[in-house]
């Protein structure tokens, strides 16, 4: 079989173009994307006919060609460049026939650039509750355009889009139409002389759009730049007129191809369900408390809900361990196997059902059409410290992951408030610090209390967590406000879907993916980091390791047997290389309340903070005193003893010392590397991981020396 | 009698046509996502504290600061 056809999907936002590529492709998906944030672009595979496939590229959603953020200018990098490696075969419009007019002008563009293009219309159900009756074999006629009817989400019209697509793909049919605006003869001649031959809209869309295309040198941009200045061409202002005249043509279309049912002057406005909800959500009280509220019981939902399989998990991780010790040779090797690996492992495999809970809860919010709403109540008050109302977005979704989260900043135009959102977004608690915040809520505060014998402690304290992560993120963009003083307009022009009930479907495959990636991600490194980790807690410098074992025999004649094994494992840790680590920089976390094996974990924390429960889990195991009874790591650390008071080493203060430190501190390799690409300067990554530590640091040592 | 305003002095529930734009770079943002000197608007919510404002342009909603509404010039509506 030759090369697979690709086809572009292209639409307005909430057109329903991501309902479209989720039927179209199902689980056929290559890439994992994070609920909430569809920045990139998405390929997956489109079984057209029995055996032929086709290869769909989903683009962000855009209203025209000409891009005002960053995750709109991906699409012009494809349309406009055939030269790319997405550049399609032809393009599915997909627009909203309750909102024709507007969505048929992104159609005319993307048309006129020379791609063949099938229009799906979607939405038809919507528009005729509104008295819209759309003629959509006319409207093939005077668009000269294969048109199917389709209902993306309930993936009805697949068949007659394949038709049309089919067709398409067929005779590559793809208009050749004069320039919606004429311009001057000679100045497109040079901008082709100089650039190849090209579609003329295309080549007026380089010259309007050249500092916003990849593909061009610096050297090509000056001669564009050139060319504007000698034909005195104004861009914006064609921009604008081209838009009314589309208007115009695209008016008499609409006005010949629908038919309005209720074309009466004083027809009382219906009440739609939308208005309903949005007199809740948006009002200046209600909107408020209703926000904060859901917020609230997410987190109690991921806390209590997600208990009852984490149990299970957790007594399935243990289970294996000890089980595999009984029937494997007691060896170096099974050490590793089971007190690394296993227990590695399972340190992650316990928290999918906290990070499904919480990815289906941002999934819920962006598919309903209520993340707009907060945006729209908040952007107030986030642009007093610095920021934007779309920095809800990555500020909410930074509760998942801080990568995709810094990724969905793209949407926000102005530079300054974007990269003010992406400096204090890891800030945000993200699911990477919810194995931490659990086990060491866990140990502190008590299991069974209740305030008002209504809500879990536990789940409190979690909510409190993520409280303190958003005030942080927001006093830390307050201050940057006042350092970094540019003045930049930054633009709030922005639609409120319709409210819409939230496709499961597609959900379920989101939080699939979503899932998948943090476990397969996260999984490598602690692999990586435990296996590494092992080996510098098993051996140590010169033959000081096999000296212990006569050392601590000679030193206590009096121990039983048992006793003494224990001893000689915490010993040997001690002086292994790990140990060494972790005393050399005790003199530096003492003041926190930690010790040289908490120590251990906060250097192996450096890449990824995720390895923490993972290297706590090596570490106590190594250092003796397991009871192959319940070898779980919270009753590990549970059973650790602070040797100069006698009481058990992870009281209220360490514990929340530790909490505090982990909330605030940079321990994240990838986002670091995502603020270097999405900010293509190392200066913003070094500021991020030096302010961020050196906050985690005092406010972690003031709450120690104040609880202690 | 119809007044000439500008859509940030619109108060809720009141409705209004687009006559022009002051602003030339967000008046092709606006042109695109369907407001249309001519069109019909509605004032439909303000956010807390005043700011942002949402209005309902043929269907739909749209958001908007109060800075970027002075820049929208109304006919009032008399309903």
């Amino acid at each position: 079989m030759s090369q697979k056809p690709k086809i572009a999907l292209i639409g307005n936002p909430n057109a329903g173009k991501s309902s479209l590529f989720n039927s179209l492709t199902g689980l056929r998906q290559k890439t994992g994307n994070f609920p909430g944030v569809t920045m990139d672009k998405l390929t997956g595979t489109w079984e057209i006919e029995p055996g032929q496939e086709v290869d769909i590229l989903d683009l962000p959603g855009i209203y025209s060609i000409y891009p005002k953020s960053l995750d709109e200018e991906l699409v012009i990098n494809i349309l406009g460049n055939p030269a790319n490696e997405d550049y399609p075969d032809m393009a599915i419009v997909v627009a909203d026939a309750s909102n024709l007019k507007r969505n048929l002008l992104l159609f005319s563009q993307v048309r006129d650039l020379g791609i063949p293009t099938v229009l799906a219309l979607n939405m038809i159900d919507v528009a005729e509750t509104e008295g819209y009756v759309i003629n959509s074999i006319k409207l093939a006629r005077e668009l000269n355009v294969e048109v199917a009817e389709i209902n993306a989400k309930k993936g009805i019209g697949i068949n007659g889009l394949r038709l049309a697509v089919g067709k398409t793909l067929a005779n590559r049919y793809a208009s050749n139409d004069a320039l919606p605006l004429p311009v001057d003869e000679l100045m497109l001649e040079g901008i082709q002389l100089k650039f190849g031959e090209a579609d003329p809209y295309r080549s007026l869309l380089w010259l309007m759009e050249h500092d916003r295309m990849k593909m061009f040198s610096p050297d090509q941009r000056k001669a564009f730049d050139a060319i504007q200045d000698e034909f005195q061409f104004k861009s914006e202002e064609y921009k604008t007129s081209e838009t009314v005249k589309r208007y115009e043509a695209l008016s008499e279309v609409v006005e010949r191809c629908v038919i309005n049912l209720n074309r009466q002057w004083d027809a009382p406005p219906v009440k739609t369900w939308t208005d309903r909800l949005d007199s809740v959500f948006l009002h200046s009280i209600g909107g408020y408390l209703f926000f904060f509220l859901l917020l609230f019981v997410m987190f109690q939902a991921v806390f209590t809900w997600a208990a009852y399989p984490m149990d299970a998990i957790d007594a399935g991780v243990a289970y294996l361990n000890d089980w595999l010790k009984t029937v494997l040779p007691a060896s170096a090797l099974t050490g590793l196997l089971t007190d690394g690996l296993v227990a590695g492992i399972g340190g992650v495999l316990i928290f999918i059902p906290q990070i499904a809970f919480l990815f289906f809860f941002i999934a819920m919010l962006e598919e309903t059409g209520y993340m707009s709403r907060v945006m729209f109540i908040m952007d107030k008050l986030m642009r007093r410290f610095g920021l934007n109302g779309k920095s809800v977005v990555p500020l909410i979704s930074g509760v998942a992951c801080a990568v995709p989260a810094i990724m969905s900043t793209r949407s926000i135009g102005s530079w300054k408030d974007r990269l003010i959102t992406i400096m204090v977004t890891p800030l945000m608690s993200c699911s990477a610090r919810l194995p931490i915040y659990t086990v060491l809520i866990s140990l502190v505060v008590p299991e069974k209390s209740t305030l008002f014998g209504l809500f879990n402690l536990q789940g409190l304290a979690l909510f409190g967590m993520y409280l303190l992560g958003f005030l942080m993120a927001i006093v830390s963009a307050w201050v940057m406000k006042q350092i970094l003083q540019v003045k930049e307009r930054s633009y709030f022009i922005m639609e409120l879907p319709t409210y819409k009930a939230p496709r499961f479907k597609h959900m379920a495959i989101s939080i699939l993916n979503s899932v998948k990636a943090f476990v397969f991600e996260a999984g490598k490194i602690i692999v990586a980091i435990s296996i590494v980790l092992w080996v510098l807690a098993s051996y140590g410098p010169g033959d000081s390791m096999s000296q212990v074992d006569a050392q601590v025999r000679q030193a206590n004649p009096t121990l039983s047997a048992a006793e003494l094994s224990n001893r000689i494992a915490s010993e040997k840790l001690e002086n292994s290389y790990a140990g060494h680590f972790g005393h050399f920089i005790e003199p530096v976390i003492k003041p926190l309340g930690y010790d040289w094996k908490i120590g251990i974990a906060l250097i192996t924390s450096f890449a990824a903070r995720e390895v923490f429960v993972g290297t706590m889990s090596t570490i106590y195991s190594l250092g003796g005193e397991v009871d192959d009874e319940n070898a779980t790591i919270k009753n590990r650390m549970r059973a650790e003893i602070n040797p100069e008071t006698g009481k058990p080493l992870y009281d209220v203060a360490l514990g929340f010392s530790l909490l505090i430190f982990y909330a605030f501190a940079m321990q994240c390799m990838s986002t670091l590397a995502t603020t270097y690409r999405e900010t293509k300067s190392w200066k913003y990554p070094a500021i991020q991981f030096f302010y961020m530590t050196a906050l985690a640091y005092l406010t972690a040592f003031i709450t120690y020396q104040v609880l202690a | 009698m119809n007044t000439r305003k500008t859509l940030a002095e619109l108060k809720i529930g009141e409705r209004a046509e687009i006559v022009g734009f002051t602003d030339a770079l967000l008046s092709l943002k606006l042109l695109e996502m369907g407001c249309l000197p001519g069109s019909e608007i509605e004032m439909t919510h303000l956010a807390p504290f005043g700011d942002p404002l949402a209005i309902k342009v043929s269907g739909y909603t749209l958001t908007m600061r109060k800075d970027e509404a002075a820049t929208i010039q109304i006919n009032l509506l008399n309903n």
